[in-house]
């Protein structure tokens, strides 16, 4: 596979955008909806998964000509909690605070299947910058796709956006948004936000194509 | 009726699929040579990680506790951990995680700045809304009460439970909360109880937060719990904390 510009911007946007992994492939929801009460919860969650995203896909592409298909998952998993293993030293080390907020959903990347899939599906048959690009991007997409909710539920929720007070002191938190509940309103509303862009873009093209043939 | 009609569209087995020749079954040998090889490469990893952190992440639980402690007890300056025997008696216990033995209550002696002792600080654990909340209490020997608490851990619901950490009238209870022994201190002599909002009447109860009244029993039963455990074993002994050493 060429590694030129436009196929490696190509390979990268692919997760960001068009597949991205919350909106489009709508995997990973456990942690989307768990740990996105701050915009700081969902950042440093995005961060994480990023790194053991490009990480594990490097080695396991890397791994793929003396991996036998018939172990290649076991191959895989290993991989993956291996880096997560050292996502989840490296934040005890940065801050302590932020790793009781992440609780359980740090170890929980293990079984992330944007990892798995990612691995399975790409990594496997590619050569490690191309597979690392592509989880790149796809762990870029999952970190937007954790902020947009994040973002929203910490200002409605919390009245503040990374722990900065937005509102003074008259504001009345709008608390069910950093409660379970407010996860499954804001993740609906993102995705009912993309589908109208989707088909106002299909009825955009559709309506071109029209006029091009009355010309 | 129902009989096989002429029309049955038959599916025919197109060539592609036969095409592609099963692949080669791998022998036994490649597969323990690269999950022995993932396997080394994996270890490598995770005990680099680990021992590359090791410092860092220490230091961090050091300076969480040291908070903690501080936040009790503001005139405090340094700390030292110190156990309570089962059989009474404190013993010191040196900094890191020696594991604690059955029966001990782990406690800090706080002392301020000239190195005298500041207080005490131990933590409680209360069955929650949502999860067990675990606290932290400062311990004044001077007047046998809880002067502060602070928050260790907790999964209260927010904006409801969560409240114990803000609420400025419910922290008013722990300014001078009784814990005051026994005269032959074995137990103390006035359980710290809970009571509903507003009916607190003696130093040695603690008003509930109206609509968090389970997450503020849970704190009352974390300060009660512990300080039954600790304090007949402590107070014999405070001469033996003396100044920081």
């Amino acid at each position: 596979m060429s590694t030129a510009a436009p196929q490696t911007w190509d390979e990268f946007m692919e997760g960001v955008w068009r597949q991205n992994p919350v909106f489009v492939m709508v995997l990973g929801m456990c942690p989307t909806l768990a740990v996105t009460v701050s915009a700081i919860n969902a950042l440093s969650m995005g961060a994480a998964t990023l790194f053991v995203l490009v990480c594990s896909c490097g080695l396991v592409s890397l791994m793929r000509a003396v991996t036998p298909k018939e172990v290649r998952i076991a191959v895989y998993i290993v991989i993956i909690a291996t880096f997560v293993t050292a996502v989840d030293y490296a934040i005890q080390a940065i801050s302590l605070a932020l790793y009781d907020a992440l609780g359980a959903f740090i170890q929980l990347i293990v079984v992330n299947c944007i990892i798995l899939g990612r691995a399975e599906a790409h990594a496997s048959k590619n050569t490690p910058l191309p597979a690392m690009i592509n989880a790149a991007g796809m762990g870029v997409g999952f970190t937007l796709g954790l902020l947009a909710l994040g973002v929203v539920r910490e200002v409605l929720g919390a009245g503040s956006l990374f722990g900065v007070a937005l509102f003074g002191a008259g504001f009345q938190p709008w608390v069910i948004m950093v409660l379970p509940p407010g996860g499954f309103f804001v993740l609906g509303a993102w995705l009912l936000f993309f589908a109208w862009l989707e088909r106002r873009k299909l009825r955009r093209a559709a309506s071109l194509t029209e006029a091009g043939q009355h010309v | 009726m129902s009989a096989p009609s002429a029309n049955d569209k038959k599916v025919i087995p197109i060539a592609v699929a036969a095409a592609a020749a099963p692949p080669p079954e791998s022998p036994t040998g490649a597969m323990i040579r690269s999950l022995g090889l993932v396997s080394a490469i994996c270890g490598l990893i995770i005990v680099g990680a680990y021992q590359g952190t090791y410092d860092a992440v220490a230091a961090n639980k050091r300076i969480a506790t040291e908070r903690a402690v501080f936040k009790v007890l503001p005139k405090a300056k340094t700390i030292a951990e110190f156990l309570a025997q089962p059989g009474g008696g404190v013993s010191r216990v040196g900094a890191g995680g020696t594991a604690i033995p059955p029966g001990s209550v782990k406690f800090f002696a706080a002392y301020d700045e000239s190195g005298k002792l500041a207080g005490i600080a131990a933590e409680g654990v209360g069955k929650g809304y949502a999860d067990n909340v675990r606290i932290m209490f400062g311990y004044q020997p001077d007047c046998q009460c809880v002067v502060g608490i602070g928050v260790v851990a907790m999964r209260e619901t927010p904006g409801i439970g969560d409240k114990i950490i803000t609420d400025k009238e419910f922290l008013a209870n722990f300014t001078a909360l009784d814990v005051k022994l026994k005269s032959d201190l074995s137990a103390l002599a006035n359980e710290v109880r809970t009571v509903k909002r507003g009916s607190k009447t003696n130093a040695w109860q603690i008003d509930a937060i109206a609509g968090a009244t389970i997450t503020s029993r849970a704190v009352g039963r974390a300060i009660n719990d512990s300080a039954q455990a600790l304090l007949p074993r402590l107070v014999p002994n405070l001469d033996k904390l003396g100044s920081k050493s």
